[in-house]
């Protein structure tokens, strides 16, 4: 199991919201943040969790059709 | 002072709405999606809360698939200029207003082609009637829900059903209902639904959009405006996905903070009683200005309508009728065509027109029958004057 912290991308804002709410309302603890820089050229948020979570929450975006970029855990 | 003019626009606004965009200036501001920090991030949460709140009201799952635009007018003209090309055919009523008319005369020139079902003399499309003109293909059914001429209620989910069975997409203008009659896009077999902020929903004007149901082809519906979104920003093509390829360009944010306030006050308070009470209101209305001599009335027909009438005077024109009734008894309300030369003309008032007065949630049955006593002093004077 991953130890360190994951951050999901997406392409735009609203779709980081709903990501954070979806996370929020199955008890996921998750945190918007910007983008780090080396991820990504272009300004944004990003959602941050624990790597133990990464399995839930990818899950959890394919159940629901919540469209993101990528999980890249660090 | 008496506003009866709430088909225009509503007002006064619940005092919170107002409180909510004061508060949004004051202490958040930020463009939202645009940057990456706290108040950006608070203003791209007031936007996608407002999303909610209306996925919730309009009882769609994805709020994603709420499109925010300056208002009904864009947003029917979004699903219209998007979605159909040369040599569809599109079906719409005889009691649209001009920002669907319009649109489709535009796309007529281009190679639509446009039929219109007649409506009864009350306003209203019959279900049957249009599965008739619906045996030819058909891309697309248009329908306003709620007439904001004579304030009749279209059965929209039995007009959906027909639109359905023939394989077109449904398109209803809710410019006038949305908030005050109980909407659920499934249920009600609606796949586009526009709605504007600054009626019934009570939020501000400059805001509005076009809700899409899960059988609208995203992939196919052209956006009618290209530019940035804060997202994507190293391409120079238009993101695919919802809601950034329909919402290029900077929201009216604090608009949308108010229509928020507005919302969330309809789900509290419930549709279900706003229309208990519009239903009420519009009876007074009707009743009140069917005991006046010399009106010709036009509302809608029994069951539920909006407290929208129009009447004409038999011996005074409308300009003069809403003229006097402003300046002389402080009644304000709208006279003219309303936008909706083709109502009119299913109604048998056009080109003159009528007075239409409208009352909202925060009339009073007072203002009314205050209302009316004006209109009777008004009309029994006559053109004696
Ligand atoms: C039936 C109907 N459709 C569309 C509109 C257009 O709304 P807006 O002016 O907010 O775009 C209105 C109101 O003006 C309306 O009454």
């Amino acid at each position: 199991m991953n130890e360190g912290q994951c951050v999901a991308l997406f392409h735009s804002t609203s779709l980081a919201l709903r990501g954070e709410k979806l996370c929020r309302a199955e008890g996921i603890p998750v945190k918007l943040i910007p983008v780090p820089r080396r991820l990504s050229s272009d300004c944004g948020v990003c959602l941050r969790f624990a790597g133990a979570f990464e399995e839930r929450v990818r899950a959890l975006f394919n159940e629901r059709a919540l469209e993101f970029e990528d999980i890249v855990c660090l | 002072m008496i506003y009866l003019d709430n088909a225009a626009t509503s007002f006064p606004k619940p005092a919170r709405v107002v409180d909510a965009m004061t508060e949004f200036a004051r202490e958040i501001g930020a463009n939202p999606g645009r940057s990456g920090h706290r108040l950006s991030v608070e203003a791209g949460r007031t936007i996608y809360d407002a999303r909610e709140a209306l996925a919730s009201l309009f009882k769609i799952r994805d709020p994603l698939r709420v499109i925010f635009t300056a208002n009904a007018t864009v947003g029917l003209n979004q699903a219209l200029l998007g979605l159909l090309s040369a040599g569809d055919r599109v079906v719409t009523s005889g009691m649209e207003h001009n920002s669907v008319m319009r649109p489709l005369r535009f796309l007529e020139a281009s190679g639509i082609r446009v039929a219109t079902v007649p409506c009864s003399s009350q306003g209203l499309l019959d279900p049957d009637e249009l599965r008739r003109t619906l045996s030819e293909r058909t891309a697309m059914v248009v329908v306003n829900h709620g007439s904001n001429v004579n304030g009749c209620i279209q059965p929209v989910r039995a007009l959906g059903a027909a639109a359905r069975e023939a394989g077109a997409l449904f398109l209803v203008d809710a410019a006038q209902t949305a908030g005050c009659v109980e909407i659920d896009m499934a249920e009600d077999n609606i796949d586009l639904l526009a709605f504007t902020g600054h009626k019934a929903l009570y939020g501000p004007q400059g805001t509005g959009g076009l809700v899409l149901g899960g059988r609208v082809p995203v992939e196919r519906m052209r956006p009618i405006v290209f530019g940035g979104t804060g997202s994507r920003s190293e391409y120079e093509t238009q993101p695919d996905f919802l809601p950034d390829r329909y919402e290029s360009g900077t929201p009216n944010t604090v608009g949308i903070a108010g229509l928020l306030e507005g919302v969330r006050f309809i789900l509290e308070t419930g549709v279900t009683a706003i229309r208990r009470r519009e239903d009420a209101l519009a009876d007074v209305l009707t009743e009140g200005l069917a005991e006046v001599n010399g009106l010709r009335i036009f509302s809608g027909s029994g069951g539920s309508r909006l407290p929208t009438v129009s009447f004409t005077g038999d011996t005074l024109p409308p300009d003069e009728i809403g003229l006097r009734l402003d300046e002389e008894f402080g009644v304000l309300c709208r006279v003219g065509l309303h936008c909706s030369p083709a109502a009119h003309n299913t109604l048998g008032s056009f080109p003159d027109g009528t007075v239409r007065l409208s009352a909202g949630l925060f009339t009073t049955e007072e203002e009314i029958r205050a209302a009316i006593d004006a209109v009777r002093v008004i009309v029994s004077e006559g053109g004696a004057r």
